[in-house]
């Protein structure tokens, strides 16, 4: 699973495997960062309405073009990714405490582990998609609803990982010596496996992220999720298709894209540093 | 003895699907009953009625009945087979689900198989010539593939091909103003093409990343190591025992994909206008089509329990590989 | 110059061998945790010949790498290896193309287990192997006789890997050494886990094959089954061949071995003193400069810590040491 590999030549060719990738994790992290701090600092005046500059196509000035309002589609664009990183950010950590909570109750015992994997099958018996719409309509809609919806349909595979790994940790010996001296099950859970899944949670919220990410961008675009007054890509998308026939093509390919490319950027980050944390995968 | 066994895996399979839709039943009637929606206002629209028909409504729909005693009457009814009438099409729901599912079908059925075969052949040649260009090309297409939010996808197919090109309608499945006879097979290949493609093009990344990395594994194993001992070499190892080895663990995973393709047909239709059951779905969600929305979400459970029952079915019995354990632990 | 017993090697070397090794080595690059490469030497310095109907047992303690020798013959190393040195086989150099072009007709390798099966591919199948079409039939044929020779009945054919039983996949897995006629044999640790019976029946089936003119290379963990059937016992130890002894010379207290380890080898067998040897193997990221047998040895001198010592060819047998004469 070599991403790092792809960038092999060039600028990049006197460096080894493990200066490329955390290169290319550093790079991308950068890139995330200055599009939430710049999301952060758009100020009111620039996506103002100028009826005098409505539906440009993309130029100098406006790289993005300008919607029929005649606010700036880059600006505009730029405060959604903001906003669908934030949202990301809030769904993926909700989630990623659901998962810790559940894996360790799943450690507890034969009753809780079945009724955790219960659980897991449960979530995963409806469509994502439809979950997360049905929650949302549950919760009134608006950002609580996708939040929610949205952390609640994810935490289901880190679970699993989580599981699986704690079973993997209870036939150590040190964990037998612990039960031994009669430590209690959740001393053992909190003192024992979570310094030892702290890494592994992280690197799932990061891996969590973009699914997050693309999953309130698709709810919301359905008009399930944000309200058409935040300037979420999924709201400028779906208005975007009101004007296709018309031939405004900027208004949706550039929001689209500059969201696959945030969302591409979360996966490398989460690919490498699965690479850096697991060697064995780069063995290739 | 097989036919026993079989008998009580699908016994045992029954009762979780009995289990299983019991539970989706109360939590998605206690979800909708949770939300602020008023079922009047959802069947009347936008019109104004008099106080009094309102009172026949809200008697009708059970506005001002418990909780418990409506979960009770959808559920009775539901056991007989009777799930409602939907609000927003004025017909029974089972109606409206059997018509949108069945168009739903061809469209996830054309685009289920034409990933699955498409991914499959791009993961063999990915895996074959692991860490060359043509794996990284394939490599590369698939994380942004993954990436890719649905939606969009279909919103730039519908431009190029649609609006550019003009090579396929805007809209809807069959052409406004013709009844079903009148719809010819043509009409509805060409109304089904772009969604299919869109639908295809991203079940391809998720199947050709497996099969690439199972493959990858596979040519790494100690069996494949043997034939190459033997002088088996290049293409024909591949054919003889990398996709002979890789063909059922894809399958299977085609499979459990069944609920990543309900999700991609509702944004699919969505964007097409494609009059499926996702369409069905955002319609019913935002119109409040309680009985509606309620139906879709137990056929949906239903169809990605088909999808891992079948998964399950070919790892279980159709694998020779699983048997042999059995016969040794 | 040469001295004596390297010349001796060399006249020895000429005419009949059918394999040489000369000075090989192997190594692989690794990544470990946080991406860092490093190297790992499996094999160094390695030399050893194999013989027109003789049994060469190559004999080393389990995990050794002595796998890793007979896939470095096949040519089927793992692409992060590094194989130096030289191989000729039948007097000409086998480079990788030569490797790819004989092995599976003239050089057959007999797989440890039943895990070197296809899973999902008939028995029958597998062990005919690759063929044009016009061939089935014969190769199906010859299959069926080698099978009826070996007391493995029709159903078999049909039959899955895992659907056989222990002693039918060894006998399986030597049939497929037999379909294609070859002249070079390596069998890899082919008698785990047998008892006494099927033991001294598989090491008959290679005795069968050196009578019939093959050259067979046993690569085995197992001295006392090595010692059974072989000609000539090649001693396995971190990496490297210490010892090439006949047969002959294992006997009484071991006196005509040649090398300290062989004669601890032979002396720790139950039946003789059974007197086990002290410490461990090198490991095999150790970097060691000298003889590998440095630190066990009872009879090191200054010169055994200073370089590999030279193979030397003494009363008919090779050996790496500076002790002996």
């Amino acid at each position: 699973m070599s991403t790092a590999a792809t960038i092999n030549k060039g600028l990049f060719r006197g460096l080894n495997l493990r200066q490329k990738t955390i290169l290319l994790i550093s790079f991308m992290s950068l890139l995330l960062i200055a599009i939430v701090t710049s999301s952060v600092f758009i100020d009111g005046g620039s996506l103002s309405t100028d009826f005098g500059s409505k539906n440009l196509a993309p130029s100098l000035d406006h790289p993005f073009g300008t919607d029929w309002m005649g606010r700036d589609m880059f600006i505009r664009t730029l405060g959604g990714l903001g906003l669908s990183i934030l949202i990301g950010a809030i769904a993926s950590t909700i989630s990623t405490l659901l998962s810790v909570i559940l894996g360790l109750l799943s450690s507890v015992g034969k009753i809780e582990d079945s009724f955790v994997s219960w659980l897991v099958d449960l979530f995963l018996s409806i469509p994502h998609l439809l979950l997360i719409i049905l929650i949302s309509i549950g919760l009134g809609g608006g950002a609580t609803g996708v939040i929610i919806g949205v952390a609640f349909t994810h935490w289901t595979s880190l679970t699993r990982v989580v599981r699986a790994e704690i079973k993997q940790l209870k036939t150590q010996d040190y964990i037998q010596i612990s039960r031994n001296f009669g430590k209690s099950k959740w001393w053992i859970a909190v003192k024992h496996f979570m310094p030892h899944l702290f890494p592994q949670f992280i690197l799932g919220t990061i891996l969590m992220f973009p699914h997050a990410i693309l999953h309130e961008a698709s709810v919301t675009f359905l008009g399930f999720g944000l309200s058409p007054h935040e300037p979420a890509i999924g709201i400028i998308l779906s208005e975007s298709m009101r004007y296709l026939s018309a031939g405004y093509w900027w208004l949706a390919f550039f929001p689209g894209l500059s969201l696959l490319i945030v969302v591409l950027s979360f996966d490398m980050i989460g690919e490498n540093l699965d690479k850096l944390m697991n060697p064995k995968k780069a063995q290739e | 003895m097989k036919q026993k066994k079989f008998g009580i895996f699908i016994g045992k399979k029954i009762i979780r699907l009995i289990i299983l839709l019991i539970v989706v039943c109360i939590a998605s009637f206690w979800l909708v009953e949770q939300s602020p929606i008023d079922p009047v206002r959802a069947y009347i629209g936008e019109m104004s009625i008099q106080p009094e028909q309102r009172a026949i409504l809200e008697e009708y729909w059970g506005v001002n009945t418990p909780s418990h005693e409506k979960f009770f009457n959808w559920a009775g009814n539901v056991l007989k087979g009777d799930l409602g009438i939907s609000l927003i099409y004025r017909m029974p729901v089972t109606y409206v689900i059997k018509e949108r599912f069945t168009a739903s079908l061809i469209l996830m059925a054309s685009s289920w198989l034409l990933s699955g075969i498409v991914g499959f052949i791009l993961g063999i040649i990915a895996g074959m010539k692991s860490g060359s260009l043509i794996d990284k090309a394939i490599k590369t297409y698939c994380y942004v593939l993954i990436a890719t939010p649905t939606f969009w996808l279909a919103l730039i197919l519908l431009l190029v091909f649609s609006v550019y090109l003009g090579w396929f309608p805007v809209g809807l499945s069959v052409p406004i103003g013709l009844t079903s006879e009148e719809v010819t097979l043509f009409d509805r290949v060409q109304h089904l093409i772009l969604p299919t493609l869109t639908l295809s093009v991203l079940g391809v990344a998720q199947i050709a990343m497996f099969t690439r990395e199972k493959l990858i594994e596979i040519l790494s194993s100690d069996y494949v190591l043997f034939a190459k001992a033997r002088g088996e070499k290049g293409f024909d190892l591949v054919l003889r025992h990398g996709v002979r080895n890789v063909a059922l663990p894809a399958i299977t995973l085609q499979f459990l994909g069944f609920s990543e393709l309900f999700g991609g047909a509702v944004l699919v239709e969505q964007v097409f206008s494609y009059p499926g059951i996702g369409q069905a779905t955002v319609a019913a969600g935002l119109r409040s089509d309680v009985p509606l929305l309620l139906g879709i979400v137990l056929v949906s459970a239903l169809f990605v329990f088909l999808g891992n029952l079948i998964a399950d079915i070919i790892y279980e019995f159709i694998d020779p590989r699983i048997k042999q354990q059995e016969t040794t632990t | 110059m040469l001295n004596n017993a390297e010349m001796n090697i060399e006249k020895r070397k000429e005419g009949e061998a059918l394999l040489k090794i000369k000075d090989i080595s192997l190594s692989f690059s690794q990544y470990v945790s946080g991406l860092r490469q490093t190297e790992l030497k499996v094999i160094s310095s390695l030399s050893m010949e194999a013989y027109s109907g003789e049994i060469l047992a190559v004999v080393g303690s389990s995990g050794s790498g002595k796998s890793l020798l007979a896939h470095a013959i096949l040519g089927i190393l793992p692409s992060n290896a590094k194989l130096l040195g030289k191989m000729e086989y039948k007097g000409q150099e086998l480079t990788q193309e030569k490797k790819e072009e004989l092995r599976g007709k003239e050089i057959a390798l007999i797989p440890q287990s039943v895990n070197y099966l296809d899973p999902l591919m008939r028995i029958s199948d597998q062990v005919i192997g690759s063929v044009d079409e016009r061939n089935a039939e014969l190769m199906k044929q010859t299959q069926r006789d080698i099978f009826r020779k070996y007391d493995l009945k029709p159903d078999v054919d049909r039959m899955f890997p895992h659907e056989l039983s222990g002693g039918m996949a060894r006998r399986v897995l030597v049939s497929t050494a037999l379909i294609n006629s070859s002249k070079l044999i390596i069998a890899d640790e082919p008698t785990p886990g047998l008892d006494e019976k099927n033991l001294n029946e598989t090491l008959s089936y290679f005795r069968d094959m050196a009578n019939k003119g093959c050259a067979v290379i046993l690569i085995t963990h197992d001295i006392e089954a090595a010692l059974k059937i072989s000609d000539k016992i090649a001693i396995f130890y971190a990496g490297t061949i210490l010892e090439e002894a006949n047969i002959e010379d294992f006997k009484n207290d071991g006196e005509n071995l040649r090398h300290p380890y062989t004669r601890a080898l032979w002396n720790a067998l139950p039946q003789n003193k059974f007197q086990a040897i002290k410490g461990h193997q090198p490991m095999q990221d150790e970097i060691i400069d000298g003889c590998f047998f440095y630190e066990r040895c009872s009879r090191r001198n200054e010169l055994c810590s200073k370089g590999t010592p030279q193979l030397k060819m003494i009363k008919e047998g090779l050996v790496r040491c500076n002790n002996v004469s």
